[in-house]
């Protein structure tokens, strides 16, 4: 186990070194710069602005002078859409957020999606399973961009209970629709995955020994069908997770939240080198980072598997 | 984090910096009631001139649609974070609400004969947020910065289109900063050299690039001293709270020279990227000034009459030819020119797409600019009948026809508005010329980089004016321009914005290049912009009539309802 994730971290290292080399070269590839506006600027002073920021060396030296102030300093760069701020404060603003408003979302959609997904498998070709199904492809269905807007609609404009957007510290009156909206697809995912997964379970050989042997239902399902119908649930939701907590543009864009995704796209647009690259190698961190523990989780769960 | 420490010594720590931090604002808190109990005289009773009964709570809360750049005036480089800069800052001269020129900073001026020194008086009692005196210095320091290559300011040609001495030089680094043509002959007298005689310079101390900033404060915190609790600054506002991507609050400073005449206590901003989403909340009664979306207008003024609100702005809408060696054979011939501009039914396109009080354009300088006539062009006066009977048969001149149509590219930035319009006017030359136009759009930047290259042939442009005056749009279209995507070029137009320069009254030489413009039409006008927005009716004082929207939250107050 301890060599496994040894050998883990060992591949992750050139992972994210070829994420960073493929990021920088795609990033200066698109035409424009940061500094490309309506107004080009006067030569002089694009002249000055490049050298300030070290854009007039070749892309080689900026990606090993980028990548050199990581390692050394933890040195994501400035912004240069952002003028008053470095890519660090950007992420340490903008990632707590991000991290709280993803993390209550994964626990609502694992906390509706498995119990629904379940009961549907036990009462399958019920009203309970038909309503179950419908709930999860009617979730699927909706796209947050046009459920986001419309819970504004519903919450704040018609009935008044809630504030429209804003953020505040992560106060809970700030936090519910926006995790409303972003779990939702997930639960739906969860449920369904839950609901197939089960009733392979469910029709598997040795629990109708079990029921022949006359256990108790309740005994059958949590000790012998709970754990096993689990495990393409947990696969699921390793990169799930990740998708979480890294951000959802149409989430900050909606609800204003000030979260990641919105500076992630954003910066992409404005080409504003240093936010992108230091939110990809953010992202790319937590993407092995989760894979890693969805891989320990799943050996935990099957016994059958070992590293 | 802190391995020294014991849990129960952690836990105090912890409680120790969460709440420490707290006393100082508590000092602050105490500081603002006191002001606030200062004012509350006024805030709670009528306003000093109208006579109207005001509102006790006087907050005033808008949205914007996106993060501001930055709220360092020599650095800031788009319109809300203008808007804050203004309320945070003062230079010298300030703008009414119809946009006419009003002391700020400076009481006064003078200028030679040749106005190329300029000399301004400052006011003895205006004062930064942390007590010190403005002075004439805090001029010259900030107006050297803004030039300063150290600085790389992406403002910085502003101080090259003042005409500073030695902008040039001081710029590419050849001399220091103290080589700029500014000085302080003592506190409050200030003096500017200019290489060009320049009538409207004054006018110009009215944008965020040239307001002062406090050197000691940005010495002491270097790039931070634009946060909250670091940053000085002289408006009649402070900045006490800054949310990136959330919100941001200023609260009036109590040290501002004319605080008496403040009645706003208090301005928030919250970013809303979605506009629907925008209007929603506004709805809502969240904020006090919202957005309104594309194609909504109609309906909202019907709603909220006294709400919804358009106005002209200093911005036109118009499609640029390829006039360059790279451009299409094609449009070198006038009379297609022509036939592509008239065959457009501009009327379609205000009144039917866009719906908000935008204007038909068929100049290139809006007609809201200050001291433009908008000359009677030719096309202008026909109906749209007789402009396509005249498009047919000058393309019919020109050997275009059924059996020889003419085939161009239409090249737009990505958004569904462009499209709309793209859409119309593909359909308008197909039905009344035949003409065959295939569309195509880029993301921003690259269609930029496109244009600027010269790598279309018909493209969508738009301009807003930095000032107003014509010569901010007409010198758009003269060959030395780096703005000329489309690369048209006449010795007359250049003649005649070189001597606009230097007059006093230059409406004749801009008339006589708009006529140029209608003969040549090297870009074809489309529509002029209005601005929209809602505001509650509570809220008073909007300058609507000042067409570049310069406002002060100073001058706004609320009504009792």
């Amino acid at each position: 186990m301890f060599n496994y994730i040894i050998k883990r971290i060992g591949i992750a290292i050139p992972t994210l070194l070829i994420l960073i080399v493929v990021t920088f070269y795609l990033m200066h590839a698109a035409p424009g710069g940061p500094f490309t506006s309506e107004r080009p600027l006067p030569a002089q002073v694009l002249a000055n602005i490049e050298a300030k920021y070290g854009l007039d060396q070749p892309v080689w030296r900026q990606m090993i002078n980028y990548s050199w102030g990581v390692v050394t300093e933890f040195d994501f760069g400035p912004s240069y859409k952002y003028h008053d701020r470095t890519v660090n404060e950007i992420i340490a603003q903008g990632f707590p957020i991000t991290l709280k408003y993803g993390f209550w979302s994964f626990i609502v959609a694992i906390g509706v999606g498995i119990p629904l997904g379940a009961i549907a498998a036990i009462r399958k070709n019920t009203w309970i399973d038909y309503f179950a199904v419908g709930v999860s492809i009617g979730a699927q269905v909706l796209p947050n961009f046009v459920m986001a807007p419309l819970l504004i609609i519903v919450f704040t404009l018609w009935l008044g209970w809630l504030p429209g957007g804003g953020w505040h510290g992560g106060d809970w009156e700030y936090l519910v629709m926006p995790v409303i909206a972003l779990s939702t697809s997930y639960m739906a995912s969860i449920a369904r995955i839950t609901r197939s997964s089960m009733l392979e379970v469910l029709n598997a050989n040795y629990i109708r020994t079990a029921r022949a042997k006359g256990l108790p239902t309740k005994t059958i399902f949590f000790r012998h069908v709970f754990k096993p119908s689990l495990l393409p649930v947990i696969s699921y939701l390793g990169p799930a997770f990740v998708g979480l907590i890294t951000g959802s543009v149409v989430i900050d864009m909606i609800f204003s939240t000030g979260g990641m995704g919105y500076f992630f796209v954003n910066a992409a647009f404005n080409r504003d080198y240093a936010v992108m690259m230091g939110i990809t190698i953010l992202v790319g961190s937590l993407t092995i980072l989760f894979s890693l523990i969805a891989d320990l989780l799943y050996a935990w769960v099957d016994p059958k598997i070992r590293y | 984090m802190y391995p020294h420490l014991f849990m129960e010594d952690f836990v105090f720590y912890l409680f120790k910096e969460k709440y420490m931090n707290y006393l100082p604002k508590s000092l602050a808190v105490g500081f603002v009631l006191a002001t606030f109990a200062a004012s509350s005289v006024l805030a709670a009773g009528t306003h000093p001139v109208t006579g109207e009964a005001l509102a006790d709570d006087q907050t005033f809360t808008y949205s914007l649609l996106d993060e501001f750049t930055s709220v360092d005036p020599q650095i800031v480089e788009d319109v809300s974070g203008s808007d804050i800069i203004r309320d945070l800052f003062e230079g010298l001269m300030n703008q009414d609400a119809d946009g006419n020129l009003v002391p700020g900073v400076a009481t006064g001026f003078t200028t030679n004969d040749a106005k190329n020194v300029y000399t301004f008086t400052l006011r003895d009692n205006a004062m930064w947020s942390d007590g010190n005196q403005v002075t004439a210095h805090d001029f010259v320091y900030a107006w050297q910065r803004l030039a300063d290559p150290a600085t790389a300011s992406p403002y910085s040609w502003f101080a090259e289109i003042m005409a500073l001495e030695n902008v040039g030089a001081v710029m590419s680094g050849e001399l220091g900063p103290e080589a700029l043509g500014i000085r302080a002959l003592d506190n409050h007298t200030l003096e500017v050299r200019l290489t060009a005689s320049l009538p409207y310079f004054a006018a110009m101390t009215t944008h965020a690039s040239t307001f002062p900033t406090p050197q000691w404060t940005i010495r002491t915190f270097g790039n931070d001293w634009t946060k909250p609790g670091n940053i000085v600054s002289n408006g009649a506002y402070v900045l006490t709270e800054h949310i990136p991507m959330e919100r941001t609050i200023r609260e009036r400073n109590s040290l501002y020279w004319n605080d008496e005449a403040t009645i706003l206590d208090k301005v928030v901003t919250l970013v809303i990227n979605d506009e629907n989403v925008d209007l929603t909340r506004y709805l809502a009664g969240e904020t006090d000034k919202g957005t309104v979306p594309s194609g909504q207008y109609l309906r909202l003024k019907e709603e909220y009459p006294n709400q919804a609100t358009s106005f002209p702005r200093l911005c036109n809408y118009y499609m640029t030819f390829n006039l360059s060696p790279s451009g299409p054979e094609a449009f070198k011939d006038v009379r297609v020119r022509h036939a592509l501009a008239y065959a457009i039914d501009r009327s379609v396109i205000t009144e039917k797409i866009l719906q908000a009080g935008q204007i038909n354009a068929f100049t290139f300088t809006p007609g809201a600019t200050a001291g433009f006539d908008v000359p009677a062009v030719a096309f202008g006066q026909m109906s749209q009948d007789e402009r396509n009977a005249k498009a047919q048969e000058l393309m019919a001149e020109a050997g275009y026809g059924p059996d020889n149509p003419l085939s161009f590219e239409y090249l737009y930035n990505t958004s569904e508005g462009h499209k709309k319009i793209a859409i119309a006017a593909q359909q308008m030359w197909k039905e009344t010329l035949g003409a065959n136009a295939t569309l195509a759009n880029q993301e921003w930047k690259t269609f930029l980089k496109t244009r600027g290259g010269q790598g279309f042939e018909l493209a969508r442009g738009a301009w807003c004016g930095d000032y107003n005056e014509a010569s901010t749009f007409l010198d758009l279209l003269s060959t030395p321009s780096g703005y000329n995507d489309g690369k048209f070029s006449n010795a007359e137009v250049d003649q005649l914005m070189l001597e606009a320069r230097t007059m006093s009254d230059a409406s004749a030489n801009y008339t006589r290049v708009e006529e140029i413009l209608a003969n040549e039409m090297p870009v074809i006008p489309i529509y002029h912009y209005a601005g929209v927005f809602m505001l509650k009716t509570n809220v008073k004082g909007w300058p609507y009539n000042n067409v570049e929207q310069n406002w002060y939250s100073r001058n706004l107050y609320k009504v009792a309802q």
